[in-house]
């Protein structure tokens, strides 16, 4: 118990000498901040689910995808602090983003190309006309 | 690390330790070992690990040669069934890549030398090392049971939908390829951030090595690739288990995407495999030349390149699995791009020995045999690159002969050269240098007998993976397999070497290349704390102040 | 270990390393810098972990996307909004608790991470009654999913009392453990074991919300859109219904479509919509390899999220355990930070989780 206590007034102490009342690399987050960025969070959680009780037809999955990311935006920019971040880090977070977009792009890409020729267990059983139900419900 | 201090630690060890503290024997005991954080004592465990997992998979080979010596006069006096030989090929292709050559150089090599060579004490996260090496003995865990319950039968791809109905303990594997899969992302992870944020003052990362160029880029793939195979597995897993349908066609699961998210993984994991031992290559090719490396700036950026090209090129491992045409296209276009910077690393090496004063020592003869058989493995894969001449060499010997070229002689042989290389900073103890050149002699005779037959067997449409062939393709078969035995004598004369230089070698010098990065300024071996007070750092490819020094043996740095 | 210790033992002859500071390191900053740089590329791993499933997800629903509208209605979406508003009120109390770390404020960064780690275990616990729950309907996974209509079943308890029986087993020790701190009046038990009990208390919390949500409010909204009736009879009265669309289906596809989505609309859980014996494509859609592949996807994501919240869990209990002893101050808050920037990515996975597997209309 002691010994924590005797590192931390040395702390304590050098960052003093800094002349602020934290040492160069702990920037904590104002509390009005914090409560914002989860207000907003709320409201567009809110909103999300708003806007799944209309049928948007194709532009819902994107428009959900759209709050999504500006909600997971949000977390990324003050919850993990990227904003204030070594620049370093948010290149690495946003690269890896480049490979998953990598990823998925041409594995659905190769499969819409050869969507065609797949046989699916249902199309076996299934008339024409169901098809074309498919094509409507779109 | 700080610049104050150092004076004062060096008279000071050594006077309460001995002139023979060393990382081997600064502790001792089980214990010691077992629950070390020292970087260079893990990497030495690692060692021991991927050279017996090297050795398991090497018997296997030599059976599947043995095997097909003959397998055609009488099924009965096969050296293996059928069934038999699609275990041990399946085992003989997981042990080799995931237990022996993604740890070998990164793990075992790199553990060692990254530190030293980047001037620190120890890598970022000591006890993550740890962990990464206790999670690799986990997943040789989890191998050695599917080895023992005899019956994984996959292939090391584990392709789907076979592996979903294949009755081999396919679970037990995936697991096993899971956890390795972990223990080379936190290897991956630790080497990133030890060179981003330990590097000493002075470091600066265009004087860094190129074998940590070759190492960062690595790391990168690793920790971007390696996750995907993490799901990928475990997906298989639980499809075996739960039965969830995403790779079952059966329940419309699609096959094909097993084969995309597997090899987006597992096309990086050959660069995984590849770029470090380029790196040892870098390394080697300038110090046994003496003479600083051609093209610093452009083998360095090369690496990076190849680590970012790998990731778009999977596709051509899938060229005649039913992917779509216009897809087919733009990977094979694709393949030709990673061509680019490996010729450019080619053409930099040989650049090196240009007016160098050459050395044909055991790590250079390896190194030249990486150059021409990494060329070879290279060239051939161009051919399997391209759609039109893919769709008939596909799955056929071929593609066996293309990637032991670029694995085996490409990898193991630069791993070879590196382990020579730094085996007397290693263990203390020079080896034998004519054991040592005979070895690499046997190695790149046998290598070239055992594969360039099986280009031409692919070329006359010999399929990979099957237990017997039809008779025309006996001769060819059979000199293969004397090129395996051969291979096989001259990796034994190489560990013997070895082996005998730990009880009678005598002891290494502190530079006995001549070479200018930091781990020949450390002593032999180095210490637990690697520098006692920080190195200086300078250009890692500048050998004009370094000379011979007859009295012990090795190089010195003259004062300037 | 003791290599370790030993080699801090020799720095600290020279140089002055407090017990917080790895001897590998020069100073806090590089320490931190590293762990943080080191936490990054982990969540770039997880990231990459993830976009497997996320691949697989897309995959499918581009090519079934009637699948995924038929299964999506099976997921209680306010089950699914309750538990995103947990999940990001846990983020709001870890990101605040990383301020306390910074700011040294004991008290109050151990009642964040106890509000955190008690989130997650209502998390936990609403998502326990959402598995159970769709275990009983027999919405399971690939080969092992029953078609509603061919085998109705009801709600079955007895999957939800199996998933208590661990949580229940840690309320008791964290109780136990709490009573030894209260009788050994140890300080610092106290403040590990309050956080522990509340923490597993919160988990029959969830599941009470969650039962909640899922019968009882459930039912009088069912009532209220119509479809009226306890949940046995709902089913007879839904399958009544489905046929009746399904009838006009046969005529007329697209109309089929609209009033099966309007039927979506009304929390429907323990209750059949679609008939199997028409051809329209909904038939065929509940069957184990089309609506299969969606929970085998839906199990697959969830279930790996879930073990990323245990996993939070459990490094979020060692915080507490840190915490209790004072030990974070402003030049070693590392561990409260990475361990908050983990937490924020499985906050981060479950914002795009939500609206892809419950808000499919």
């Amino acid at each position: 118990m002691s010994a924590p206590s005797t590192h931390a007034d040395h702390a304590h102490g050098n960052g003093n000498e800094h002349g602020h009342g934290h040492s160069g690399f702990s920037h904590p987050m104002p509390i009005w901040m914090l409560l914002s960025v989860f207000f907003a969070l709320l409201v567009l959680t809110v909103a999300t689910v708003y806007q799944s009780t209309f049928d948007l037809g194709n532009m819902e999955i994107w428009l959900s995808l759209t709050i999504a990311t500006i909600k997971a935006g949000l977390v990324i920019a003050f919850f993990m602090h990227l904003v204030w971040d070594k620049p370093l880090n948010a290149i690495i977070i946003l690269g890896s983003l480049i490979f998953v977009a990598l990823f998925l792009g041409f594995t659905m890409m190769d499969a819409e190309g050869y969507r065609d020729n797949l046989i699916m267990t249902s199309t076996l059983e299934q008339s024409q006309p169901g098809a074309t139900v498919v094509e409507v419900s779109k | 690390m700080s610049v104050v201090t150092s004076p004062v630690t060096m008279p000071d060890k050594s006077q309460d330790l001995g002139k023979e503290d060393n990382y081997l024997t600064h502790t001792s005991g089980f214990l010691s070992w077992a629950l070390t954080l020292d970087h260079k004592r893990i990497g030495l465990m690692y060692l021991a690990g991927v050279l017996t997992a090297f050795t398991a998979g090497g018997i296997l080979a030599l059976m599947i040669r043995l095997h097909l010596w003959n397998p055609n006069i009488d099924k009965s006096q096969a050296w293996l069934t059928n069934q038999q030989y699609n275990q041990v090929f399946t085992l003989h292709g997981a042990i080799m890549v995931f237990l022996f050559i993604i740890p070998s150089v990164p793990a075992a090599l790199g553990n060692f030398l990254l530190p030293i060579m980047l001037g620190t004490k120890d890598v970022a996260f000591p006890r993550l090392n740890l962990g990464s090496f206790y999670l690799w003995i986990c997943g040789a865990i989890f191998f050695l049971f599917s080895l023992f319950a005899t019956g994984l039968d996959t292939g090391w791809t584990f392709y789907t939908p076979y592996s979903i109905e294949s009755q081999g303990p396919v679970v037990a594997a995936t697991m096993g390829v899971f956890v390795l899969g972990f223990s080379s992302i936190f290897t991956g992870l630790n080497f990133i951030v030890t060179i981003n944020t330990m590097r000493p003052p002075g470091m600066t990362w265009f004087r860094m090595p190129l074998f940590l160029w070759a190492t960062y880029s690595t790391s990168i793939i690793q920790v971007l690739a390696t996750p995907v195979l993490g799901i990928t597995v475990l997906l298989l897993a639980a499809e075996r288990i739960l039965g969830i349908g995403i790779f079952d066609p059966k329940l419309n699961g699609d096959p094909v995407t097993f084969q995309h998210f597997f090899w987006f993984y597992s096309h990086p994991a050959v660069y995984i495999m590849i770029l470090p031992a380029m790196g040892i290559i870098s390394e080697l090719m300038s110090v046994h030349s003496h003479k600083g490396i051609f093209g610093y700036r452009m083998i360095a950026y090369s690496s990076v390149a190849i680590a970012l090209f790998g990731f778009l090129v999977w596709g051509h491992h899938m060229f005649t699995s039913g992917m779509a045409d216009v897809t087919t296209i733009v990977f094979s276009a694709l393949t030709f791009t990673v061509s680019i910077p490996s010729a450019i690393k080619v053409f930099n090496w040989i650049g090196t020995m240009y007016q160098g004063t050459v050395v044909l020592n055991t790590p250079m003869l390896y190194a030249l045999a990486f150059i021409f058989l990494f060329t070879i493995g290279g060239l051939t894969g161009l051919f399997l690159g391209a759609l039109s001449t893919d769709m008939h060499l596909h799955d056929t010997y071929f593609v066996v002969a293309h990637f032991h070229y670029v694995m085996m002689g490409g990898t193991l042989v630069a791993f070879l050269g590196g382990l020579f290389h730094w085996w007397p900073k290693m263990t203390g103890k020079m080896f034998n240098d004519f054991a040592g050149i005979v070895s690499a002699a046997i190695v790149f005779v046998g290598f070239n007998l055992t594969f360039l037959p099986q280009f031409v067997l692919g070329t006359r449409g010999m399929p990979r993976r099957y237990a017997s062939y039809v008779e025309e393709f006996q001769q060819l078969h059979q000199l293969s397999t004397i090129g395996a035995m051969m291979l096989g004598c001259g990796l034994l004369v190489a560990g013997l070497t070895l082996l005998h230089s730990l009880f009678y070698g005598k002891k290494a010098p502190m530079n006995p290349w001549g070479g200018a990065t930091l781990e020949w300024e450390c002593q032999t071996p180095p210490p637990h704390d690697n520098f006692s007070s920080p190195p200086t750092v300078g250009d890692p490819y500048d050998f004009s102040g370094i000379e011979y020094d007859p009295k012990s043996g090795g190089y010195i740095k003259k004062k300037k | 270990m003791t290599v370790h210790d030993t080699a801090t033992a020799h720095h600290d002859d020279h140089h002055e390393h407090p017990s917080w500071l790895a001897h590998h390191f020069d100073d806090a900053e590089q320490q931190f810098d590293s762990g943080k740089l080191g936490m990054w590329l982990f969540l770039v791993t997880e990231v990459l972990f993830f976009s497997g499933m996320f691949c697989a997800y897309a995959l499918y629903r581009n090519r079934n996307p009637e699948v995924f509208e038929f299964c999506s209605q099976f997921l209680n979406e306010k089950l699914g909004a309750i538990n995103t508003g947990v999940l990001l009120f846990s983020s709001l109390t870890m990101a605040w608790a990383v301020r306390a770390s910074q700011l040294k404020q004991t008290k109050i960064l151990i009642g964040m991470l106890g509000a955190t780690l008690g989130c997650a275990a209502i998390f936990l616990g609403v998502k326990a009654v959402e598995y159970s729950h769709k275990w009983g309907l027999g919405l399971l996974p690939g080969k092992f999913y029953r078609s509603q209509l061919e085998n109705p079943v009801h709600v079955d308890n007895n999957y939800l009392y199996n998933l208590c029986i661990v949580p229940m087993v840690m309320l008791i020790a964290c109780a136990l453990y709490y009573v030894y701190a209260l009788v050994t009046a140890s300080k610092f038990h106290l403040r590990v074991a309050g956080p522990m009990v509340v923490a597993a208390a919160c988990f029959f919390g969830g599941v009470g919300l969650g039962n909640y949500l899922e019968s009882g409010e459930g039912h009088s909204e069912h009532a209220s859109s119509g479809h009226h009736g306890s949940s046995e009879h709902g089913h007879a009265e839904h399958a009544d219904g489905a046929h009746d669309s399904a009838g006009h289906g046969t005529e007329e596809p697209a109309k089929a479509k609209l009033s099966l989505v309007s039927v979506d609309n009304s929390p429907i859980h323990d209750v059949l919509v679609t008939p199997a014996e028409s051809v329209t494509p909904q038939s065929n859609v509940n069957q184990s390899a089309m609506a299969g592949l969606f929970f085998g996807i839906y199990y697959c994501m969830t279930g790996v999220h879930a073990v990323h919240i245990l996993g939070g869990m459990l490094v979020i209990t060692w915080l507490i355990v840190k915490a209790s002893r004072e030990e974070f101050h402003s030049e070693y808050f590392g561990p409260v930070d990475n361990v908050g920037l983990y937490w924020h990515l499985v906050d981060f996975i479950w914002i795009y989780l939500f609206p892809l597997l419950y808000l499919i209309t």
